[in-house]
């Protein structure tokens, strides 16, 4: 006799890998397991396909041991701590990411994620001189000047281009790739480049200095160089016509400008241009974002703090200061006493004096799957991957959410559910704090 | 003899592929570990296509695979992964962010193995 296998497709599933967040994958689930994946790119195909492989085991100093002994050891670590870190938080979804502040705020922790290492720069830039931004409908829809900056999405965020930027047709771009003009500028060659019209090659660390010649051009100032960032001034002097000329100009940029020299002031001299562009026509300016969910926790830690990362709790309100809160610094000065590292490698991805410290603390890994991060953790939860085996919510780079949904079931339980247990078993070992959130007593 | 390069990291189509299957699997440490490099370069060092170099900054060294690559001269790319967070510093400047691109290197051949 065979048993029937039980077949199911599940539709409009939202992709978790990328901040392009593409909600239109068909998910196809065999006995619980994930068979095949339509409408995705290789990355997203991939996260779905490979959702078994490398799972990660509860334990507790690298014994085998129960979720709730793990939850118990972990609470046990974190209210005994007195300058605590809780890290990741990119590859999980919004109602994570308040319980993740939620704990934050109740043991005085440091709070930070994976833009701190991304695009915070970015998010610096915007808080310093703002942004004229719009959705990617918009640029879908309406925009007949892409241009990617220091950005390579034809391998980082391989749908951006049809779906949204290059190849898509629009409302008032019903020719697709015909009604747009796709400018790269990078310091080096990359698939990107082929799907642009022109590729300019700057040299490394000339971002700034670009963005100002631009700017100045814009506003009718002429320079008397020859060339700027290795590129003869006549070229920028065509290109300032070009997006002046624009109906709706849009310029990405990546992490070429947030990674290197000069950081968030390369992104504020893009802002600058952008805004100067207004006078002439509509031009914008977004950040590629994402891996994973990393606008989301953004979204979610200033709509609750007022500050998008590197926050600090441990005066009982809210601290914001890049440089001083921010993991890599923490880490880097050996600062923080235990972490709490969740949907994240941290180890894996940091550079070697900060993953170095996270080795010689108390460190507590929450992760659907074996990393450099939970290899070396004394206790290691594994949980539910967001988006595969739990529901949610996401946020798309242009800061739209996106519902997740659960395809297939895990033994284990979600990030939201395991911070709440990590919470419940925290304030049970403080007898006192409910007094104290009740009303202060009087003293003597 | 040790050369200065600049090096910048940045997400490959493979890199992002091969992380589902773990930081030790082959493919994603061959994809982790390879360096492009301007021909013109690698002749100068008397490397070829495969052979081991050495990087060194003054927060680490890593030792890599050399590989053809379209990088104008005097750059060198190589994609996220362990092999790279040896080389960078955590010093952010005070903006949270440590110097991941862009980051100068010495390179030179590697005979040890």
């Amino acid at each position: 006799m065979t048993v029937a296998k039980e077949m199911r497709v599940v539709k409009d599933v939202t992709c978790p890998f990328c901040g392009v967040t593409c909600d239109d994958l068909e998910v196809h689930v065999e006995d619980g397991k994930i068979r095949d994946v339509k409408n995705a790119c290789v990355l997203g195909k991939d996260t779905f396909l490979h959702h078994l492989e490398g799972l990660a085991t509860p334990r507790i100093d690298g014994k085998p041991a129960s979720i709730e002994a793990c939850i118990e050891a972990a609470a046990d670590i974190l209210a005994r701590a007195k300058y605590p870190l809780i890290y990741g938080l990119d590859s999980t979804e919004l109602h994570a990411h308040r319980k993740a502040i939620e704990l934050a705020d109740l043991i005085g922790a440091n709070i930070d994620h994976t833009s701190s290492v991304c695009h915070a720069p970015s998010l610096q830039a915007v808080q310093t001189v703002g942004i004229p931004s719009c959705t990617v409908g918009e640029v879908k829809n309406r925009a007949d000047l892409v241009i990617f900056w220091g950005a390579n999405p034809a391998e980082a965020h391989p749908r951006h281009a049809t779906r949204y930027s290059v190849t898509v047709k629009g409302m008032f771009t019903p020719q697709g790739r015909k009604d747009r003009t796709v400018i790269h500028i990078d310091v080096r060659r990359t698939p990107t480049s082929r799907m642009a019209d022109t590729f300019i090659q700057i040299k490394p660390h000339s971002d700034y200095e670009v963005f100002s010649t631009l700017t100045a051009l814009v506003n009718g100032h002429d320079l008397d160089v020859s060339e700027v960032g290795g590129v003869p001034l006549q070229e920028w002097r065509d290109l300032v016509e070009v997006m002046k000329g624009a109906k709706f100009g849009i310029l990405y940029w990546g992490m070429g400008l947030t990674m290197t020299r000069g950081k968030y002031l390369n992104v504020v001299a893009l802002l600058r241009l952008c805004q100067e562009l207004n006078r002439f026509t509509k031009f914008l300016g977004a950040p590629l974002r994402g891996h994973g969910n990393v606008v989301g926790m953004a979204q979610v830690l200033t709509w609750q703090t007022g500050f998008p990362f590197a926050v600090n709790m441990s005066r009982g309100y809210p601290r914001f200061n890049p440089g001083e809160f921010s993991v890599a610094d923490l880490l880097g000065r050996g600062e923080v006493d235990a972490a709490l590292i969740i949907a994240a490698d941290a180890i894996g991805n940091f550079p070697a004096k900060a993953a170095q410290h996270l080795k010689s603390i108390p460190l507590i890994a929450v992760d659907p799957k074996e990393s450099e991060t939970t290899k070396v953790a004394q206790v290691v939860i594994p949980a539910a991957q967001a988006a595969v085996a739990a529901e949610g919510v996401a946020y798309r780079m242009d800061h739209i959410p996106l519902p997740l949904k659960k395809v297939v079931d895990s033994p284990y339980p979600s990030d939201r559910e395991i911070l709440d247990r990590i919470i419940a078993r925290v304030l049970a070992k403080r007898p006192d704090d409910g007094a104290k959130r009740a009303a202060p007593l009087p003293r003597g | 003899m040790a050369k200065s390069f600049i090096l910048i990291t940045g997400r490959t189509t493979k890199q992002g592929r091969t992380i589902h299957l773990g930081k030790q699997a082959k493919d994603y440490i061959d994809e982790v570990s390879a360096l492009e490099m301007n021909p013109a370069d690698m002749e100068a060092l008397q490397v070829k296509e495969g052979d081991r170099v050495r990087l060194r900054t003054d927060h680490g060294s890593s030792v890599v695979r050399c590989k053809k690559g379209t990088v104008p001269p005097g750059l060198l790319f190589i994609a996220y992964g362990q092999f790279v967070n040896a080389l960078v510093g955590p010093d952010t400047q005070g903006t949270g962010m440590p110097n991941t691109k862009g980051i100068e290197v010495e390179v030179e051949k590697d005979d040890s193995g």
